[in-house]
Order: structure tokens, then C-alpha cells, then sequence
């Protein structure tokens, strides 16, 4: 039962996007971030709705991923909707007692609206289209020049990468406690919240216990093998930047200068 | 003794307990050698110490007393630490907590990774070090979707990427179903034979240790049998004394010889004990009885 549990949200594929080097998209979804906040008026958002449009597009992860992206965040969005709405001043267009709604707060809310809609969007897109691996790996590599602040970046990436490796290894282990649990009559499904919370706990002990014990060999099997931390460390697979990689880079560059130039054309909403 | 590869004299060794107790010795005076290219089997019960010795030979645990030297490096000096271990490959028992990585090929290339050797000769040695364990094609998947017997062979080709002259496997096959078994300990002899690596396989199992070139029985943290099989598993009554089996076709010759039946004392296997049997029986036909 437990074994149906993905690990992020990776989307294997063999798109443009896909095969993106994973440093460019992370640092591409950050521009895009940026991108959304430069857009002040609705034919900047519009841009960057239409990027999302083209990219989800090309990348063939289906449009319908990004409400299930959204679903999480629902009450974030109503919130900051909802709170821009009453917090703004100018035409009043509704009132009620000491609520009141201005049009710009509606105009304002929907702006911010879209605007985390596109940002969720396009984050998701990230980790749809990159193998948590690969992730991982991008992560280490572009935090690499903290390593100079005495940042232990390459012992982060390893933890990330030794957690990743160990989900489905302790899943199946978890399911093993749980099958051994209720063959001795454990009751885990029946009760009220407490009484299951609590029927957790012989369960969650033994898988502690051998967390610890994999922990020990692992480290102990890592020694053998020369490992001494990141210095003096080479890779296997070197990332290398193609040409699609320069042309993605060009396009969001472009879609940042089209909003700039929007907002200098088209005056602000307010 | 120059040819001699792996060496420890008057190894001892005690693990650290709750103070105030004395520590339990686990090694005890033990003096061994094994030279380049044997295939020696180590077989002890439990806490006989035989996974406190493998320990020693690639400078996981350090000698308290005497000295383990690999390929004539001290195992105490710090600069020998890493080259030994580049030296001496180990395999242990559980191979789901041996791999590290995500992805078969990049868990055979972390030793190399750790070692600095340029991108290019690692992925050319982690392809060589997969196909000798006829793993290659495997080398994208993810090692939860593997057999027990293929996630230990990934466990072997990340040891033999290193290309090390001495494997030193400690029960690599308890945790594996008999086919499992079957195709460890056949990447491990061909391991020993094609490519002459040194191998000290830790077993419980006594066919796999009936075909080394050599068997050390530990009991107590000292060697007490160190001869190859044949002569070893002739000595039934200080094996089970011990704690230890012997192969079924030499317990049961062993038995018939008890009950008068004149077999020899130094059959491994099954087709050796038919053969000496068919034998005996042609022999007595020709006596007439």
C-alpha cells in the first residue's frame, strides 16, 4: 500500500525541457519568479501566463498538472486575494458596514492571484520535468561557491541524495513492521485519533531502531570505499551545456524584456 | 615472505564495552597470511571473530595488539589508509545498506568519485566493473528495483571499479535466496580465476567454502584449522565441536566410515561421494559377497 508513494513529482519524458541541464532550469525558474514581480499590468501577466502555456506545451506534462500543483496552496491563494481585496483604497464600489471594497483592491487581488497561480505553475514545472537526482546534483553545483563561507554543501547534497536512495528501502521495510505488527494483532486501523496515533508507535520504534543500524553499515560501506567527504571528489557525469540550453536562457531573457518594456509602454494599473 | 599479501602477527583485538567492565577479547594472538591471488574461505560461528578479522584487513578496525600489514602497508599509519582501501574491497552481508547512490552505475562510480579519477576513466571502469559482474544492462535502474543477488553484484562492481587486488566479502550471500547465492558466488570465482583477484570470503555456508583453495576455521579468536578443504573437513568431530556443519557428503561418509563402512575421509561433494561409493560397491561385488 505504501509502495504507490512517488517521490517528488518527477515526470520522466524525453522533452527539450527535460533534458534541460538542470542547473540552467533552476536558475530559469528563479528569473521567472522575477519576471512575474516586474509585471505590474495584465499584458505582463499575460506574458507570463502565455510562458507557461508554451512551456507545459512543449514539455507534454499535461495542463491539468498544474490545478493538481495548485491544490496545496488553495488557501494561500484565497488569502492573499481576499486580504489585498479590503486593504486597498480608492473607488468604492461595495460597502458594508465598515467593510468596504475598492476597485483597485479587486483589480490588485486578482493580479496577486495569478501571479502565485504562475509561480506555483512554474515551479511545479521544475520538478516535473527534473529527476530529483538531478535536482540534487544542479543544487550542489550551483550552491558550490558557498563552499568558500564554510557552507557544507557537498555534505548536504549527500544527505539529500543517501534520504532519496533510502524512501522506497524504508517503505518496504515500514510495510514488512506493519504486516508483523498486525500478525500479533495489532490493531491499526480501528479507534479514534489518539488510539491510532498511539498503535503507531510499536511500529515507528522497530523502523527506528534499523534506520540507525542501515545508518552504521552505510557509513562503514562508504568508508571502504575511499569516501572522505567532497574534498578532491570528481563526477562521473559532467554536466554540459548545449545549445538548447543557451536558446531556453534567450527565451525567458526575452519574455523578462517584453514585460520591461510593457511596463514602460503601458502605464500601471495603479 | 614478500609474496605474501595480506599478513597479521599477533593480531589482538577487543571491542570497547560499558567501562569498568574488562573488555571480551575477540582476536586473540592471531598470526595469518594469505598470499596474492588465493580464494580463502574464513569460516567461524558466531562471534568466533572471523568479521572482526576481515575488519582489519582494509583498516576499517586497527590492531590493539601486533600488526596487519596489506600489500607490506601498515595498516596503523594514517597515509596507508586510503591506498589499503583502494587496496582491500569489502562486501557486506546486507547489500540494501551498502549502496549509496540512486542509480545503479552511479553507485559503482562513487568509489571512483572519492578517489578523484577523471569523469572519463570512470565511466569507462564503471562500465568494465558492470559487465564483469553482468550487471550492465541494469545500469540505469534504481537499486530498489533490483534481486537481492543483483543489488549484491551492483555492491561487488562498486568494490571492483576500484580495481582492488584483494575482495574481502563478509557473508555476502546469508541474506540471499538460493539463486541469489548462485550468482554471487559465481561472480566471485570468476573474479579469483580471470582476473586473479585475491578474495577472503566470511561464510556460514560449507559448499561455498568446500570449493576455495584454502579454509581458516576460527573459534574463540584464534585460528584452529587453516588447510585446504579436503584436509579441513576431514576433521569432522573438531569441526562440530565448534559449532560448524560440514558438507552433507562429508557428514554422511563420515557417519558410514563410523558404522565400518571403509570410505574415504576427504569427500566434498555429492558426485565425489557417489563415484567413491560406486567404487566400494564394484570392489565388493568382486569380492563376491
Amino acid at each position: 500500500m505504501l509502495r504507490d508513494i512517488t517521490i517528488g513529482q518527477y515526470f520522466p519524458g524525453k522533452s527539450v525541457i527535460h533534458r534541460l541541464d538542470s542547473r540552467v532550469k533552476i536558475i530559469l525558474v528563479v528569473a521567472y519568479i522575477v519576471m512575474l514581480f516586474l509585471a505590474t499590468n495584465p499584458s505582463g501577466l499575460a506574458v507570463g501566463i502565455l510562458f507557461l502555456v508554451l512551456t507545459y506545451g512543449i514539455s507534454g506534462i499535461p495542463y491539468k498538472m498544474i490545478l493538481k500543483s495548485l491544490k496545496p496552496v488553495v488557501p494561500i491563494i484565497l488569502f492573499t486575494g481576499v486580504l489585498n481585496m479590503f486593504f486597498m483604497d480608492g473607488e468604492i464600489i461595495f460597502q458594508w458596514g465598515f467593510i468596504k471594497i475598492a476597485k483597485e483592491g479587486v483589480l490588485l487581488a486578482i493580479t496577486m492571484t495569478i501571479r502565485i497561480i504562475c509561480l506555483i505553475a512554474g515551479t511545479s514545472l521544475l520538478t516535473y520535468t527534473t529527476s530529483p537526482i538531478a535536482l540534487t546534483d544542479a543544487i550542489e553545483r550551483l550552491l558550490s561557491p558557498l563552499k568558500r563561507l564554510k557552507v557544507p554543501v557537498h555534505e548536504l547534497a549527500m544527505m539529500m541524495t543517501i534520504a532519496l536512495r533510502f524512501i522506497p528501502t524504508l517503505i518496504e521495510e515500514t510495510d514488512k513492521i506493519m504486516a508483523a505488527q498486525k500478525a500479533r494483532g495489532a490493531d491499526l486501523e480501528s479507534g479514534n485519533l489518539m488510539q491510532r496515533a498511539k498503535a503507531l508507535i510499536p511500529i515507528l520504534i522497530p523502523l527506528f531502531v534499523s534506520a540507525f543500524r542501515r545508518a552504521d553499515e552505510l557509513a562503514l560501506a562508504m568508508e571502504c570505499r575511499c569516501y572522505h567527504g567532497g574534498e578532491g571528489r570528481t563526477r562521473m557525469k559532467q554536466l554540459h551545456l548545449r545549445y538548447y540550453d543557451f536558446v531556453a536562457s534567450g527565451f525567458v531573457l526575452a519574455c523578462i524584456l517584453a514585460v520591461v518594456a510593457i511596463n514602460l509602454l503601458v502605464p500601471p494599473l495603479f | 615472505m614478500k609474496d605474501q599479501f595480506l599478513q597479521a602477527q599477533h593480531l589482538s583485538f577487543a571491542y570497547n564495552t560499558e567501562e569498568g567492565e574488562t573488555p571480551v577479547p575477540v582476536l586473540r594472538e592471531l598470526s595469518t597470511a594469505i598470499p596474492k591471488g588465493q580464494f580463502v574461505a574464513v569460516l567461524g560461528h558466531n562471534g568466533s571473530g572471523k568479521s572482526t578479522l576481515a575488519k582489519h584487513f582494509n583498516a576499517i578496525l586497527l590492531p590493539q595488539g601486533g600488526t596487519v600489514y596489506v600489500g607490506g602497508m601498515d595498516t596503523r599509519v594514517e597515509e596507508n589508509l586510503l591506498p589499503i582501501r583502494q587496496t582491500v574491497g569489502m562486501v557486506f552481508q546486507n547489500p540494501d545498506n551498502q549502496i549509496v547512490a540512486t542509480i545503479v552505475e552511479e553507485d559503482v562510480a562513487f568509489a571512483l568519485e572519492n578517489m578523484g579519477v577523471a569523469p572519463d576513466d570512470i565511466r569507462r571502469r564503471v562500465d568494465e566493473a558492470l559487465k564483469t559482474v553482468g550487471m550492465y544492462e541494469f545500469r540505469e535502474h534504481a537499486p530498489h528495483q533490483l534481486s537481492g543477488g543483483q543489488k549484491q553484484r551492483v555492491a561487488i562492481a562498486g568494490v571492483i571499479a576500484m580495481r582492488p587486488a584483494c575482495i574481502v566479502l563478509d557473508e555476502p550471500t546469508a541474506m540471499l535466496d538460493p539463486k541469489g547465492r548462485r550468482e554471487v558466488i559465481g561472480t566471485i570465482r570468476s573474479l579469483n580465476r580471470e582476473f586473479g583477484i585475491t578474495v577472503v570470503l566470511i561464510t556460514h555456508y560449507m559448499d561455498e567454502a568446500a570449493r576455495a583453495d584454502r579454509v581458516i576455521v576460527m573459534n574463540d579468536g584464534q585460528i584452529i584449522l587453516d588447510d585446504v578443504p579436503k584436509k579441513v573437513f576431514s576433521h569432522v568431530a573438531a569441526l562440530k565441536e565448534v559449532g560448524l556443519d560440514v558438507p552433507q557428503a562429508t557428514e554422511l561418509s563420515y557417519e558410514l566410515r563410523g558404522a565400518g563402512v571403509n570410505l574415504p575421509d576427504d569427500i566434498l561433494d555429492d558426485e565425489e561421494f557417489v563415484r567413491e561409493l560406486c567404487k566400494l560397491l564394484n570392489k565388493r561385488e568382486g569380492e563376491g559377497c
